[in-house]
């Protein structure tokens, strides 16, 4: 071969490199949009809510009930047989199954949703008002447009009668979109239109908190021990060893670490944030200590010999100079060990947090569900509105580790240091 | 010009790390305020030979010193003495220019803050500033104090750790090839530098350049593969050495 076709020949093989190299960018690229454009538009539906104008005429002697009622009293008060009537009011039915259709327009949570309102709105009692009620499941995806209503009816969960109410209430503009902040306020619930991730919101930044503070000082003082102090014996090789085995042990079976002791033996709560930030705790100090050890590694030893030579101790040495040049690998790492115990859901399982949990919990020993167990929840149910549910927490979920990501790249960037 | 006070004396030094020797029965004496200078090729023993007298060997593990080593004739080479308070003592410039990521005040003044030197903030500003005079920095740096020592160029980074080291006003400076990442113009400032330093310190230099060594030094020790081979005034060493290695060395036949 002459040096001319040799040439040619290497600056060929250059270029089918940079194919390769780009087709597979823009195939990585593809597939991520093509994940965030299905979980987007399955999901992006979970973010409104279908109310229905409902007119309810607060009548004290109706209620029985004083004029000037405290909260308590309103609390106490039966609000049923007016809730009934209201809602029966929407629309002219003839018999019980009739009935039974138009109310079931309506969430069933309408008489709390009523009776909430005049708590909050005293100055409607002996008034005639419009309320929005919350429209049902099916009634909110029909009204989404994504409920096959060209379907028999024997195939159908909304019955003819119902399709004949909603065609009215919308031709009357009663039927109204908003945003559904039940969606970030509400625990878990069965019926979807009212079920939101309030209560693993709660959970989920509850567990986090319980790992942070196990976690980051033990993992801190771990590798500060090991990188600066420890001696480099066959004892330290092991550990060391073993620190990166733990990091790769499969996060399950720390889940059944934390059941086994943590509930088998300690008989902690079962179901709690506490439990799950332990065993995410356990979880993630391994991948803590890796990259805090290798920020304290990259420190340039002239910096300690430098300390060193003015008469600094060894520990005065490490704490006023070296640990400050790594705390933004140490921070950015942390976070990172966060981010992935934050979508951790097997472990989280095995400790019972797959729990139905419709309260929200208040501390740490309360029992709740957490963001990614609650995916794995809803995934599993048939109603349309938890599919779409199911989508819009994925996407809450990954907006809170892009969020946590992108401050540990900003934090290295801010913060990183350069040494001539 | 010499004087006959003996300030550092080692005796029979081994230096072992792990199974390699680096230092082969060293008997040196270092006399008080002059330069003295050690030269010899890479891997001899020099760097070593200093860093045993400040103890910053002990910082390797796998490193064994035996032998004696005394300061104004007090045994520093055993457990009993306090290596803080020897490095104290006994100040070091490193090869590479080494300033704190800190600003250059916090630079200097940090020794003597960990020591106690200064019980009050204007005791400390006259340290911080006394200290940079004596390394002919303060004219550069006294405007931008709180800028960091980093931000330096790479001679007044050297000039800010020579500060460092003799802010904590030591005895001995021992200096580690402090030119050899230096331009000529820093060099040439530095070792002005040292002919003032000398009339208060003892110092050490560890170089590769003869040049260098018979411009500052009064003595001058040569090594070879972890023996002293000779050891003498400059003047006479580079003259009229004893030793047929070190005739070769100096004049570059070898090395």
């Amino acid at each position: 071969m002459s040096k001319e076709e040799l040439l040619k020949k290497r600056y060929r093989a250059e270029k089918r490199f940079k194919f390769y190299g780009l087709t597979s960018v823009i195939l990585a690229i593809l597939f991520v949009l093509f994940l965030v454009n299905v979980i987007f538009s399955k999901g992006k539906g979970a973010f409104s809510r279908t109310t229905i104008s409902v007119e309810v005429d607060f009548n004290t002697e109706k209620l029985e009930i004083k004029n000037n009622p405290t909260n308590e009293e309103i609390q106490d008060t039966d609000f049923y047989d007016l809730s009934i009537e209201s809602l029966l009011n929407v629309y002219k039915t003839k018999g019980l199954k009739e009935e039974k259709d138009l109310i079931r327009i309506f969430s069933p949570d309408y008489e709390f949703e009523i009776k909430n309102f005049i708590i909050e709105n005293k100055g409607f009692l002996n008034k005639t008002t419009i309320i929005e009620l919350t429209a049902s499941d099916d009634i909110d995806q029909l009204n989404k447009g994504n409920y096959p209503r060209h379907l028999p009816e024997e195939r159908r969960r909304i019955s003819d009668f119902q399709l004949l109410i909603y065609d009215k209430l919308v031709e009357d503009n009663k039927i109204q979109k908003t945003f559904n902040t039940f969606l970030f306020t509400n625990g878990d619930s069965r019926d979807p239109e009212l079920a939101g991730v309030g209560g693993s919101l709660l959970g989920s930044f509850f567990t986090i908190i319980v790992t942070l503070l196990l976690s980051f000082p033990v993992a801190i003082l771990a590798s500060i021990y090991l990188e600066e102090f420890a001696p480099k014996n066959r004892i330290t090789d092991f550990i060391e060893i073993n620190i990166n085995n733990l990091a790769a042990v499969p996060s399950i079976v720390f889940g059944l670490l934390g059941l086994g002791i943590l509930l088998g033996t300690f008989d902690f709560p079962r179901s709690t944030p506490l439990v799950a930030g332990i065993t995410l705790a356990l979880m993630t100090l391994p991948r803590i200590i890796i990259p805090c050890r290798a920020s304290l590694k990259a420190v340039p030893p002239s910096i300690r010999e430098g300390a060193l030579a003015v008469g600094a101790s060894k520990v005065q040495s490490v704490t006023h100079h070296v640990v400050p040049l790594a705390i933004p690998g140490t921070l950015s790492g942390t976070i990172i060990g966060l981010a992935q115990a934050l979508g951790e859901t097997a472990p989280l399982i095995l400790i019972g947090m797959v729990a139905f949990v419709v309260d929200l919990p208040s501390s740490p020993v309360d029992p709740s569900a957490s963001l990614p167990v609650q995916v794995y929840l809803w995934s599993e149910q048939a109603e349309r509105g938890f599919v779409e549910k199911t989508s819009a927490t994925i996407m809450i979920l990954l907006t809170f580790l892009i969020t946590m990501n992108a401050f540990a790249v900003y934090l290295r960037q801010k913060f990183e240091r350069r040494w001539s | 010009m010499t004087n006959n006070k003996v300030k550092i004396k080692t005796e029979k030094l081994d230096v072992f790390y792990g199974q390699k020797q680096a230092l082969k029965n060293v008997n040196l004496e270092i006399f008080n305020r002059e330069v003295t200078a050690l030269i010899g090729p890479s891997g001899c023993g020099k760097s070593t030979y200093i860093r045993c007298i400040n103890r910053m060997n002990d910082v390797i593990e796998t490193c064994k010193i035996s032998g004696s080593i005394k300061i104004d004739g007090q045994e520093i080479n055993n457990k009993q003495i306090d290596v803080v308070r020897l490095r104290e003592r006994i100040g070091m410039v490193f090869q590479k220019p080494n300033p704190f990521p800190k600003s250059i005040y916090d630079n200097v003044a940090y020794g003597p803050q960990i020591h106690g030197l200064a019980d009050h903030k204007d005791k400390l500003d006259q340290i911080v500033q006394t200290s940079l005079k004596k390394s002919a920095l303060w004219e550069e740096v006294k405007d931008r104090l709180d800028e960091p020592g980093t931000s330096l160029s790479g001679g007044q980074q050297q000039r800010l750790c020579i500060a460092r080291a003799i802010s904590v006003n030591p005895e001995v400076i021992l200096m580690d090839e402090p030119c050899s990442a230096l331009d000529p113009i820093a060099t040439a400032k530095i070792e002005e530098l040292m002919e003032e330093l000398k009339k208060t310190f003892t110092i050490v230099i560890v170089t590769h350049s003869m040049a260098q060594a018979v411009r500052v030094s009064q003595r001058t020790g040569f090594f070879h593969l972890g023996n002293l081979i000779e050891v003498d005034t400059t003047d006479k060493m580079f003259k009229n050495p004893n030793n047929k290695m070190t005739q070769d060395y100096i004049t570059g036949r070898f090395g």
